[in-house]
């Protein structure tokens, strides 16, 4: 983590203030120590409860968009000392820790078959992938868990590791349709990589940089005054900006991508065998990822840490990472509630025939961008139509081409 | 345009949650336990006794035990046993009136045969029991609600009655005056000495027990 800048407002450094009254008195390699235990500790306590709310402001919002409240009848437990207050009800805030209590009494099977080993060690791997990934995401200005020179490249790294615990999954269940689920859900993973990896490629381009911090930095400044420099706001960073959280919500199975573990259709994919706080470990990890890539795509795309504007400077940078964070995951719930399922060809074909190939032009368009940033300012009219035609016309060609027979549909008895 | 129907499916969704929040047409759940549910007037369930005065229900019952609802009931729930004295003289009201839940199957049979608008037909839906034979098997001290209670729950239905029953008292009160009047012509009184068990009992109260032992008669504004 950065040595703290006297410079900053109080509750910049207020984090940091706060560590270093509590390890300040430690030697050198201790100290070194403890605060990277505060901060695995914190990581594990913030994300952890993060999950827990977030799976109950995912069913509440659904609830919403359905027109029904959504959970909110789990009472807070009775206190003997606050038994005057009776069952308080909370809208519906205790019912992530009913839910934890729920799969943590619930039985843990393992089939006779299985590995028991492996089946074991899955969920745990999974969960322990996921969290690594949280390790070099900038949450602040001075809140960077590990600093490291090629931090987006382990991110990645360390996210496709997640694969491999999905196959584990489903091959030491012993169970056929757990395999062939695994199976599908490792061609999607992989399908998807492709493209995910492919969008972040121009932004270390510009960049010229792997570490996080130096692609935050390199989002700093506004133009005119008050457009930031986000990668976002550029045609190139729009065009990434998209397929990253298309490849993201694939990624981290989530609806309309969630075809590995489709409930009505399969019975949950490679997690059929799993019960219990297995289940759970799973569907937390699945969270983690999604909590993990929408703050990667925050760092990459969206200014990361940044003020969109720049009187809005005198927020602490890591409120303005949260709020980021919160539009991002309400995004993924508002996707989740609106689209229906793909199916696998629909999804492959998807990837493969228009993801792809748009992120390698977008690849292209970036190079453009990058060598005409030199331009005055009337030829850089000329940059930006170059630029935003070389994204979207490709966008109406490959979508043409991936909906020729199937779009606009015709429904025959349906109007 | 690829995309565009995506769109058109967040905007609906978006729609939605934005109106579940100040929609009442949108947001249509009820939630239940603390907010009870607007039954519609025709609602029904299971029978109840209407009784003339809430302070005294089990003397100003309507019911007059003539058993009509006993022998028509399909599935025979009702138990009705009259009251008598100590020389075994019928008191015209019900001894014992039980009603079994359990068995009650909201025919509404009962209300439509009875001669007296005693009995009618409840809104009340809570009745889950623990025990499922005698906390089921209603007795006439459970079963008797005031009119009150009867307009209260079927408004319009419960008018109609009470007119027709103050019809049927004016009715008898010009006949017990024409007696008066003159003995000779009592046309009315010899229509329904009939009884209790005829088939035309409705016209009116019998003559043979006017005013004491009858239920006090309705009023319309109870």
């Amino acid at each position: 983590m950065n040595a703290t800048a006297t410079t900053d407002p109080f509750l910049e450094r207020a984090p940091m203030l706060l560590r270093d009254a509590l390890t300040g008195f430690l030697p050198e390699p201790w100290r070194w120590l403890v605060n990277g235990l505060i901060a695995i500790g914190l990581i594990l306590a913030v994300f952890g409860l993060l999950f827990a709310f977030l799976t109950l402001a995912e069913r509440k919002i659904l609830g919403r968009v359905q027109n029904r409240p959504g959970p909110n009848r789990a009472p807070t437990p009775t206190l003997p000392f606050l038994g005057f207050l009776g069952k308080i009800r909370t809208y519906g805030l205790a019912q992530p820790f009913a839910d934890g209590v729920k799969a943590l009494t619930k039985e843990d099977i393992v089939p006779r078959g299985a590995d028991p080993v492996l089946h074991y060690l899955a969920p745990v791997a999974l969960l322990a992938f996921s969290i690594l990934t949280f390790a070099v995401i900038p949450y602040g200005r001075h809140l960077v868990p590990l600093e490291l020179d090629a931090a987006v490249l382990y991110f990645f790294a360390a996210g496709a590791a997640t694969e491999l615990a999905v196959f584990m999954a489903g091959w030491a269940s012993r169970n056929k349709y757990s395999l062939l689920a695994a199976m599908r859900a490792l061609a999607q993973l992989i399908s998807y990589e492709l493209p995910l990896l492919l969008s972040w490629v121009p932004v270390v381009m510009l960049a010229g940089t792997l570490s996080t911090t130096g692609i935050v930095e390199a989002q700093a400044g506004w133009k005119f005054g008050f457009i930031p420099h986000w990668h976002v706001f550029t045609p190139w960073g729009f065009c990434g900006f998209v397929i990253f959280m298309v490849a993201a919500l694939a990624e981290s199975n989530r609806s309309p991508f969630d075809t590995p573990e489709a409930e009505s259709e399969l019975i949950a994919g490679h997690l059929t065998e799993y019960s219990g706080f297995k289940y759970a470990l799973f569907f937390m990890a699945e969270y983690f990822g999604m909590i993990a890539l929408s703050g990667m795509a925050i760092t990459l795309f969206l200014g990361g840490w940044r003020a969109p504007l720049p009187f809005l400077e005198f927020i602490p940078s890591y409120v303005w990472f949260a709020a980021k964070l919160c539009v991002l995951l309400f995004g993924f719930i508002w996707i989740r509630a609106t689209f229906p399922r793909l199916r696998i060809d629909q999804l492959m074909r998807f990837a493969w025939k228009f993801l792809v190939p748009l992120a390698l032009i977008n690849l292209l368009t970036a190079a453009v961008w990058s060598l005409t940033a030199g331009w005055s300012a009337p030829l850089q009219l000329v940059r930006w139509a170059v630029t935003l035609a070389l994204v979207i016309v490709p966008f109406v060609v490959l979508g043409r081409r991936l909906s020729a027979g199937h779009a606009p549909r015709t429904y025959r008895y349906a109007t | 345009m690829l995309g565009t129907g995506l769109i058109q499916g967040l905007a609906v969704t978006a729609k939605n949650f934005v109106g579940s929040f100040h929609d009442p047409a949108r947001y249509t759940t009820v939630e239940y336990p603390e907010v009870k549910p607007k039954l519609p007037e025709n609602y029904r369930n299971f029978p109840f006794l209407v009784s003339e005065n809430a302070d005294d229900p089990m003397g100003t019952l309507r019911c007059v035990a003539c058993q009509i609802c006993e022998k028509e009931c399909p599935p025979q729930c009702i138990y009705i046993v009259m009251e008598r004295d100590e020389k075994g003289k019928a008191q015209k009201r019900p001894k014992i009136f039980d009603i079994d839940l359990s068995v009650c199957m909201s025919c509404q049979i009962c209300v439509e045969v009875c001669p007296f608008d005693a009995i009618k037909m409840d809104q009340h839906f809570e009745v889950a029991e623990t025990d499922r034979f005698q906390a089921l098997l209603l007795s006439r001290e459970q079963l008797a609600k005031p009119n009150s209670y009867y307009h209260q729950i079927h408004p319009t239905e419960a008018a109609a009655v009470d007119a027709l029953l103050a019809e049927q008292k004016a009715k008898q009160a010009a006949a017990k005056a024409a007696k008066a009047a003159g003995p000779k012509a009592a046309p009315v009184a010899g229509l329904a000495e009939a009884g209790p068990g005829s088939a035309t009992p409705a016209t009116t109260k019998l003559p043979a027990a006017p005013g004491a032992e009858a239920p006090k008669p309705p009023s319309p504004a109870a």
